[in-house]
């Protein structure tokens, strides 16, 4: 690839282009950049650029007990649901794509309805149906909900993957004698491991960054991060939420790295 | 038997007769055995969005008194309040979509002519809003936009305003947010769309003289436009049922349909109230996507799977 598209256009015709998208850019990405330096500010006020740097919200957010908890509570729901929501998101992807079912786009539409449907329905939904059985504040309620969310993106993520993998392999390993398990673990498996890794990253940020759904059925001792971070703001403007956003925005930097250092590799 | 044996041409009738039933046996079980992976999956998305979502309708139907009636939905038409949320609801997602449009289509367009390396770059400030935390980038807008915010203070210092704009807390506020977390929804599927124009399309054009003016109006931008309407259709939708930014950014003046429903269930627990709500914005969702996929033939989820 040359690079070029080819028009005989020059890239100087086009500079009003690039100021235009640069500036849309800008507008994406600035207000990320911005809190991440605040984060470091000394003062209480906003100002940008702070006159004084500080650890103090860093301090801050990880003296406070309240935060720690809900960081903690995230942490393992998030894992949790990445635990749950791979393996289950690999196994309808995988029977999605060898698409003999009758009923393969309704499932298909069924696996992914969380993405359409609006999430405060789930949120509110959740919360109802949690209540008659008793899951609201529980863990295990927070993971089956997070699962709900993060399986379509497991689900699309796999399927990507496998689409671009010849099944006919796996058929040749069973017929030269291995049982089910032993070809798609040897053979399938090692070949679409980058994308369910990828999978596994998705669900993951999602169960972490998950906010609606939490808001209704997260409380007391399973108060997550986001449920904590959005009363906070509700309340006022608190600096140590400068700091927390920064962990999260790291977080999601790192994680999409090593998503698409796998998909590169892929 | 689970690898597909092949029919041998010599064998008679009976021999067939028996082929075909054991090979419909095979695809039975395999049917099942597929059925057997998919199984936690649907059960999941069964027990915790199509169960509560239909009891959620049941309860719809009822007032407050137990009764049968359509009480829930009739208040839409009739309370000034409701009538109110419906259309701050669909002019903001108007006026959001509107922008995303605005900024999203030059940078989708920019992104598609640049050399594949430096289009790979840019789109990481695309694809990286899109999984930065909702309310991390609603919390950043706040800080931004607020009354003794970034933009203020400094416009005030540069002496170009005297008293704060009010920026946050209000339409305007929700608006910018939105716009910023939604923009990603639309250029994703628009760049993707972009990536498949044939460029011996344009060529053809620039040859028999057209200036790049006309070949972009009269070719690009017309075969662009499936890839657009995607865009706008998941960003509207994704606009009607927001949450999050409007209940934090509205300034409690800007009541969306989903905080309205958040409302009437948690503030006043009125559940057969909110649940007609969440059934009207699922049936308008439902509507307007059938629709779209109805016209182009295509799923707006796709966007999802163009990361």
């Amino acid at each position: 690839m040359s690079g070029d598209v080819g028009l005989p256009i020059s890239h100087r015709q086009r500079l009003w282009l690039y100021a235009l998208g640069g500036l849309v850019l800008l507008f994406l990405i600035a207000p990320s950049i911005i809190i991440v330096i605040m984060s470091f500010s000394d003062s209480t006020l906003l100002q940008f650029p702070p006159q004084q740097w500080s650890l103090r919200w860093y301090q801050s957010y990880f003296q406070s007990l309240e935060w720690r908890d809900a960081t903690i509570v995230s942490v393992k729901v998030a894992i949790m649901t990445t635990f749950v929501a791979t393996p289950l998101g690999t196994a309808a992807a995988y029977a999605i794509n060898r698409g003999t079912l009758r009923l393969n786009g309704t499932i298909n539409a069924l696996l992914t309805a969380s993405l359409i449907v609006p999430v405060i329905l789930i949120g509110i939904g959740t919360f109802f149906l949690y209540a008659r059985i008793g899951l609201n504040n529980t863990l295990t309620g927070l993971v089956i909900a997070h699962t709900v969310q993060a399986l379509p993106l497991v689900v699309l993520t796999v399927l990507s993957g496998l689409r671009s993998y010849d099944m006919n392999q796996e058929r040749v390993a069973r017929s030269l004698g291995a049982g089910r398990v032993a070809a798609f673990w040897q053979v399938t498996m090692p070949q679409i491991r980058f994308s369910i890794v990828s999978g596994a990253l998705f669900a993951f940020i999602t169960s972490f960054d998950e906010v609606v759904v939490s808001l209704f059925i997260s409380g007391g001792e399973t108060t997550t991060l986001t449920r904590r971070m959005f009363n906070a703001l509700r309340d006022q403007i608190d600096p140590t939420i400068a700091a927390i956003s920064t962990c999260l925005i790291v977080l999601s930097v790192v994680l999409l790295s090593v998503a698409q250092m796998f998909g590169r590799r892929h | 038997m689970s690898v597909h044996p092949t029919l041998p041409r010599d064998t008679g009738r009976a021999g067939q007769d028996l082929n075909t039933q054991a090979l419909r046996a095979d695809a039975r079980r395999e049917s099942l055995r597929l059925l057997a992976l998919l199984s936690p999956s649907l059960f999941l998305v069964f027990a915790i969005i199509i169960v509560p979502i239909g009891w959620l309708f049941w309860l719809s139907l009822f007032d407050e008194a137990g009764a049968l009636s359509a009480a829930n939905y009739a208040r839409f038409f009739e309370q000034a309040s409701y009538i109110k949320t419906f259309v701050t609801t669909f002019r903001v997602a108007f006026i959001v979509t509107g922008a995303c449009v605005l900024l999203g289509y030059p940078l989708a367009y920019m992104l598609s002519q640049l050399p594949r390396r430096a289009a790979s770059i840019c789109l990481i400030f695309v694809i990286l809003p899109f999984w930065t935390s909702v309310l991390v980038r609603t919390y950043a807008w706040l800080v931004i936009l607020q009354r003794k915010g970034l933009i203020n203070s400094w416009l005030i210092d540069l002496g170009v305003i005297s008293e704060p704009l009010p920026l946050a807390n209000n339409l305007s506020g929700v608006v910018i947010g939105m716009t910023h977390i939604l923009l990603p929804f639309l250029v994703l599927p628009l760049y993707a769309s972009m990536k498949t124009i044939d460029t011996d399309c344009l060529r053809a054009g620039m040859n028999l003289g057209a200036g790049p003016v006309a070949t972009f109006r009269q070719i690009f931008f017309p075969l662009s436009l499936p890839g657009l309407a995607s865009g706008v259709v998941i960003v509207f939708v994704l606009c009607l049922g927001f949450f999050v930014t409007p209940a934090l950014m509205g300034g409690g003046k800007v009541i969306m349909w989903a905080m309205r429903m958040e409302q009437t269930t948690s503030l006043y627990s009125n559940w057969g109230a909110g649940a007609a709500l969440g059934v009207v914005l699922l049936v308008v969702t439902l509507a307007l996507l059938g629709l779209f996929q109805w016209l182009l033939g295509a799923r707006a989820t796709g966007v999802w799977s163009s990361r």
